[in-house]
């Protein structure tokens, strides 16, 4: 007998990314809700590029930032319910009497995370491209864009791991969706930071890491490459992914109750 | 200790917070290429003693040997050694049969190059070659145990712990089931603790059975053995009128010890034997008490269970009557 992690690892992401693909509307629907809120967004604010210091005159391409990280929390939602599913079944216990190692199910798990994330982005992309977005940081930027997809994927599918090894339970992971959207409004998603004239919304949208993941995502399509705005970005992405992905190991040893 | 085929459990107990020893101090053994039926109703403690012996739950107290190795030091020597199809079969949905292989014979080492004839080996060994590439959605009952079972065989393990394996499956599939498990005993030598409900189950397949109530164990030993401790046969009737009930109690218990409590037929414990029957008949008759049924049964797996707990075990009797109806 012969085996590795590598081989675990990717057996179990072939199995989220077979799932994930033989489930349709775990695919459309994460592609169709966050454009449909983009039209409506852009069509009803776009009179906001008319405020002095508004740095572009697309609403479009200010809002195309927002789908990335709504694609985001679709994928804690996915790894979450597909995680819990597991457990409420029985077949965690059927992988739990295998040589499987607990790192290769979170990884396997978040691997189909990626892949569906990166779908997602390249869909956003191609999107934006058709309505006309010039995105400022090029092609590269468009690589970095997908290389953020990524990490932001990793990051919140490992707290949707997190969540279903702590709660064991689908229905909590869909009743969190909506609290995780609230973080989403309460960000820069609509407004730049600097233009919102309500103070306790710009203190909680400074305050709130999702405006720098929006906005990290946003420099790379409007304004090209800005260190500040990748650091922060990628910076609050990876530490929510270090948070998030110790989280599920934790949790996954007290659900692995195995000797 | 070297590996060997045996389960060997001393004093097991495990506790549940808030709630009952759900296993209270059972002692167990399982020899070698010995089929072991675990018999209980449901709650009994047969679950919880599965997967503690499949290291998928610490004991509280007391210690188990599976295949040699201890359940709580050597948990992944444990599971090199063993299969298991526990209580639900647990499959994904969107998953083929195939799918499912692949990713069983990944995760338990198997060789790259032996993982694909493996899984057509035990497609076809349990008759799902041709569902093999559809979603497991779509099989029945019998075929998803069946693919259960197949996916506890990857890795050969010299015991198999199967979970109710037949809990409602059809006839055919449930004797199907029985065939392939007898084989894995007989012809490969697989040591199998199985856990049951079913007395016919544990009648036909076991070698050894065990009862479990409450979570002790409060009977073991062959079918054959156990049967044989309770010796006499029951006499079960039941009366054309409802209003002959007592008088058929009345005189049915001239011949023998009543059983049970509750049940639609009144039965007694022939103290004769078979040979007191045309006695209870003649009775019967010169009492003028007129029978809707009356049917004499061998000792059964229930007549031992209610013999050492008082109850009838759920499901129990099935094909061990002889049956004369209508009568007197």
């Amino acid at each position: 007998m012969s085996g590795s992690i590598w081989a675990q690892i990717w057996a179990l992401a072939r199995r989220s990314i077979v799932r994930t693909i033989r489930q349709p509307a775990s695919i459309v629907f994460p592609l169709i809700f966050p454009m449909l809120l983009l039209l409506v967004n852009s069509g009803g604010l776009d009179a906001s590029t008319e405020l002095p210091g508004f740095p572009t005159d697309s609403f479009l391409a200010f809002a195309l930032a927002v789908p990335f990280i709504q694609g985001a929390l679709f994928s804690t939602m996915n790894a979450g319910t597909d995680l819990a599913k597991d457990i409420q079944t029985g077949f965690l216990n059927r992988l739990s009497l295998t040589s499987m190692r607990g790192v290769a199910l979170i990884a396997g798990q978040l691997a189909g995370v990626v892949v569906l994330g990166l779908v997602q982005a390249g869909f956003y992309i191609v999107v934006g491209l058709l309505v006309g977005v010039d995105f400022a940081s090029g092609a590269l930027g468009i690589l970095a864009l997908f290389g953020f997809a990524a990490v932001i994927s990793i990051s919140f599918g490992a707290l949707g791991a997190f969540l279903a090894l702590r709660t064991g339970s689908g229905e909590a992971i869909q009743g969190l969706f909506p609290l995780l959207f609230v973080f989403l409004f309460l960000s820069s998603m609509n407004t730049p930071r600097d233009l919102i004239g309500v103070d306790w919304f710009r203190f909680v949208a400074t305050a709130n890491p999702v405006s720098y993941l929006i906005e990290c995502v946003r420099s790379l399509i409007i304004t090209g490459w800005n260190g500040d705005a990748l650091a922060l970005g990628f910076g609050f992405a990876v530490l929510i992914g270090i948070v998030s992905i110790t989280l599920a190991t934790v949790s996954l040893k007290g659900r692995l109750l195995r000797t | 200790m070297s590996e060997t085929n045996t389960i060997e459990v001393e004093q097991l107990v495990r506790e549940f917070k808030k709630g009952p020893r759900a296993v209270d101090g059972i002692d167990l053994h399982v020899d070698a290429g010995e089929i072991y039926g675990f018999l209980g109703p449901n709650g009994a403690g047969k679950s919880t003693t599965v997967l503690m012996l499949t290291t998928l739950l610490p004991p509280t107290s007391g210690s188990a040997r599976v295949g040699g190795y201890d359940v709580v030091a050597d948990g992944p020597k444990v599971r090199a050694s063993i299969g298991a199809a526990l209580q639900e079969a647990a499959l994904d949905p969107m998953l083929t049969g195939r799918d499912h292989l692949r990713l069983q014979t990944t995760l338990q080492c198997i060789a790259r190059a032996e993982r694909k004839p493996r899984s057509n080996e035990l497609l076809e060994r349990v008759g799902l070659s041709e569902a093999a590439d559809r979603k497991v959605g779509g099989y029945s009952g019998g075929m998803k145990r069946r693919l259960d079972l197949a996916l506890a065989l990857v890795h050969r393990p010299r015991l198999l712990f199967l979970d109710e394996p037949t809990t409602g499956l059809d006839p055919q599939s449930r004797s199907a089931l029985w065939v392939e498990v007898a084989r894995l005993a007989r012809e490969e030598g697989v040591t199998v603790f199985l856990t049951t409900q079913y007395l016919e189950e544990a009648d036909v397949l076991a070698d050894r059975v065990g009862i479990i109530d409450h979570g002790h164990i409060v009977a073991e030993g062959t079918p054959a053995a156990l049967k044989a401790e309770i010796g006499l046969p029951s006499v079960h009737a039941l009366p054309t009128e409802e209003g002959d009930r007592a008088r058929l109690a009345e005189v049915l218990a001239q011949f023998g010890e009543p059983l049970g409590d509750g049940a639609k037929d009144i039965a007694v414990r022939l103290r004769e034997g078979v040979s007191g029957l045309p006695a209870v008949v003649r009775a019967l008759d010169a009492a003028d008490v007129r029978l809707a049924h009356l049917e004499i049964q061998a000792p059964s797996l229930d007549d031992v269970f209610l013999a050492k707990t008082g109850r009838s075990l759920e499901g129990a009797g099935e094909g061990e009557s002889d049956a004369v109806e209508p009568a007197a």
